[in-house]
């Protein structure tokens, strides 16, 4: 390395040489270009400044695995790009795929930081994208707003305590307590036995549902159901015979677990053919996208799951104006497709970015989009977003419901998602009730 | 019972694991060429059927009479076009152009399907069983499954044993030299090879599309265990694959049944232990000098 520069340097002289300038020429020169780039940057022309674009870095997995949550990236960065254009400040957004890939995300948010200069990072897209990218801006000292995976999975593996709390990276999502604690909101809508079977995946968010200690199942003993937990399984697993046995031997009437759409469907299919019948299945992560319920096929009928954001809930964006209903319709409208859940809060990402470049001191330091991050006080299309009453200083929740895919025979798509149970958030009207399943002969 | 049910239930599994390897297996076989685009290759067929249902408006077992030929011509095309300048005494160039492959298939895929993942509707085949008892219950899905996986191995198997072109093929596999001396066209050899293996992954990939739902990046995750069903049972022999398939379906059944866990471990730990104790698998019919 030292060689080649000793090299280069040795080439310039030999061609500066050859121009007829001598070496103290060059210094000479060099010192006054020097000292005149000091000048331009002491006193910068204001007017040049303030045309500088503020810039906002935002990453997500367009391709990979979980791809599924960026899907309505382009619809909604699309949309707020034309907003932002008609803002006095221009606004620039970069955006970054992390490849559902752990360190690829943490090198393109290294990128945007320490290349693009970003002065706000926005990230919004499961563990795997939101840890690494919260990571390097807390190193790197940008001011980081991230949501779309319970907050526990995002404070909990990066190192954050509730005494020494995170300076640049704020969240809001809800957590595991809200998710156990719908469950236990609905199942009691139907009469059951009360036994309860619970598959979940060996993966970081199987493994956390799945903890003896704050998991699921202290939570349901507590609540007198009993419990049939078998030790958790790979994720692409093909043969799901022995929970299915163990779920058929207790005479399961609830099935439960946390696990990936393609093995819930394999579990499902298996379960069907092997005669288990239970009346309620909820299952969460899997049942999320209407299109892998829509795989599930005719099976899929009144399956439950979590629910965070549908068209349905009664807020509105503070970017447009637009209702909950107003934007899925959008999407619908636009893409053809139904909508999904991430919509919502990729929207409210940008709603929160907007704010507080509008409230910043100065939006290009980070310094100062921090203070205002902090302060932000916002009514979006998910929810109202004020960090400081959250469960940890950096976290914010947002309400979290309980739902339950229902075929629509005459709607434009095969199954719609219903709020059943608002027990947690009241606030969230209900689409129906919450219905058995049902089985033929 | 219940250990009746377990062994049962692995091994139709074992029957999906043997269809998924016997391409892999007639392409290493023939031509010592692993394809890392094996899974993708398999998804690939699935998005075929997607596009030939959603053309026609065919069940997904109809759309195999297009999926199947279509996968032959591309396997046929695939090797005289790319793979054959690959191939020579360094195994490295396949290797790396087949991983480049699984990588272009799954963004091409990725862009032209989205993420969303799909599945192959056959709303009543999908469940449907026989019960046998209370604890027994064999679906009909995996039963046609392992049944489709007989056929095509003893189809191939036939092809290899009872007929000239299967003659050109153990031989060229043998010793490719010789072979050309005796008057076979290597070239277009291989490319019939690439090109049946490509047949049979196609019909693994709508069988799998129809037992679970897929999505582009799915593949490489179904390349392990066809690989591992390839070494268990032994090259060149495709009856070896079937019964490698049965024993890995076998071996993470049973190893589930002790804890779920222990599902895919038990599968590598009986891997593991042919590869130690039978380096050429169970039933190996090719010549390596």
């Amino acid at each position: 390395m030292k060689n080649s520069h000793d090299g280069n340097n040795r080439a310039k002289q030999n061609r500066r040489m050859s121009l007829g300038v001598d070496r103290r020429t060059v210094i000479r020169r060099g010192g006054g270009a020097l000292a005149a780039a000091a000048l331009a940057s002491t006193f910068p022309s204001p007017r040049i400044r303030a045309a500088q674009p503020v810039k906002i870095g935002y990453v997500s997995p367009q391709t990979g695995p979980l791809a599924p949550f960026a899907e309505a990236d382009d619809f909604i960065i699309g949309g707020v790009r034309e907003l932002f254009k008609k803002q006095s400040r221009p606004i620039e957004i970069i955006v970054k795929d992390s490849q559902t890939n752990s360190n690829r995300a943490s090198e393109v948010a290294a990128d945007l930081i320490l290349k693009d200069k970003v002065s706000l990072m926005l990230v919004g897209a499961a563990p795997e994208t939101n840890n690494p990218v919260a990571d390097q801006c807390e190193l790197n000292e940008v001011p980081c707003v991230s949501t779309v995976s319970p907050w526990q999975s995002w404070f909990i593996p990066r190192g954050g305590k509730p005494d020494k709390p995170f300076k640049w990276t704020y969240h809001y999502f809800w957590g595991l307590e809200d998710a156990i604690g719908i469950l236990l909101d609905m199942w009691p809508q139907i009469q059951t036995n009360r036994v309860v079977g619970a598959a979940f995946a060996n993966d970081p968010d199987g493994n956390a549902w799945g903890n003896d200690v704050f998991g699921l199942p202290p939570a349901l003993i507590k609540a007198k159901y009993k419990l049939i937990h078998p030790p958790h399984f790979q994720t692409l697993t093909d043969n799901f015979t022995s929970q299915i046995s163990a779920f058929k031997e207790a005479d399961c009437e609830i099935i439960t677990g946390n696990m990936i759409p393609p093995d819930f469907t394999t579990f499902w299919t298996q379960a069907y053919q092997q005669g288990l019948k239970p009346k309620i299945v909820t299952i969460t992560k899997a049942l999320l996208f209407p299109a892998s319920v829509e795989s599930v096929g005719d099976t899929a009928n009144n399956l439950s799951c979590e629910v965070w954001w549908t068209p349905h809930f009664p807020y509105k964006s503070s970017l447009t104006g637009q209702s909950a209903a107003q934007l899925g319709a959008a999407y619908t409208q636009a893409t053809k497709k139904q909508w999904t859940q991430p919509i919502g809060f990729v929207h409210s990402l940008f709603e929160v970015a907007a704010d507080v470049i509008k409230r910043s001191a100065d939006p290009r330091d980070p310094a100062a989009n921090l203070a205002a991050v902090i302060k932000t006080n916002l009514q979006t299309i998910v929810g109202p977003i004020a960090w400081g009453k959250g469960p940890v200083k950096n976290v914010v929740k947002t309400p979290l419901v309980s739902g339950q895919w229902r075929r629509t025979p005459n709607g434009p798509f095969k199954y719609e998602l219903l709020v059943v149970a608002n027990g947690l958030a009241p606030q969230i009207p209900l689409d129906g009730k919450f219905e058995v399943l049902t089985y033929k002969s | 019972m219940y250990w009746i049910n377990t062994i049962i239930q692995g091994a139709l599994v074992g029957g999906l694991y043997a269809l998924f390897a016997t391409g892999l297996s007639l392409m290493f076989g023939v031509m010592r060429i692993i394809n890392l685009a094996h899974g993708d290759f398999i998804v690939l067929s699935a998005y075929l059927a997607v596009v030939v249902i959603n053309c026609i408006g065919v069940n997904p077992l109809v759309a195999l009479a297009v999926v199947v030929p279509l996968m032959f011509g591309v396997g046929y095309l695939l090797q005289r076009g790319l793979l054959n300048f690959t191939m020579g005494s360094d195994i490295l160039p396949p290797l790396l152009v087949t991983f480049g492959l699984s990588v272009v298939i799954q963004n091409v895929l990725l862009e032209l399907f989205s993420a969303d993942s799909r599945r192959l509707q056959l709303p009543w085949l999908e469940t449907a069983s026989v019960r046998i008892g209370d604890q027994l219950a064999i679906g009909l899905m995996p039963t046609s499954v392992f049944v489709v996986a007989v056929i095509v191995i003893g189809g191939i198997e036939f092809m290899l044993y009872r007929t000239d072109l299967g003659r050109a093929f153990r031989a060229t596999s043998d010793d490719p030299d010789t072979a050309r001396l005796y008057g076979v066209n290597n070239r277009n050899i291989y490319a019939l090879a690439t090109a049946i293996a490509l047949a049979v992954v196609s019909i693994a990939g709508v069988l799998f599309g129809i037992r679970t739902i897929f999505d582009p990046t799915i593949g490489p995750a179904r390349l392990l265990y066809a690989f591992e069903v390839v070494i268990i049972g032994g090259l060149g022999s495709l009856w070896g694959t079937l019964a490698g398939g049965i024993i890995l379906g076998v071996a993470q059944a049973i190893g589930a049944a002790f804890d779920p866990s222990w599902d895919t471990l038990a599968g590598h730990v009986v891997f593991l232990v042919v590869l130690l104790f039978r380096p050429r698998g169970l039933f190996p019919k090719t010549f390596d000098p």
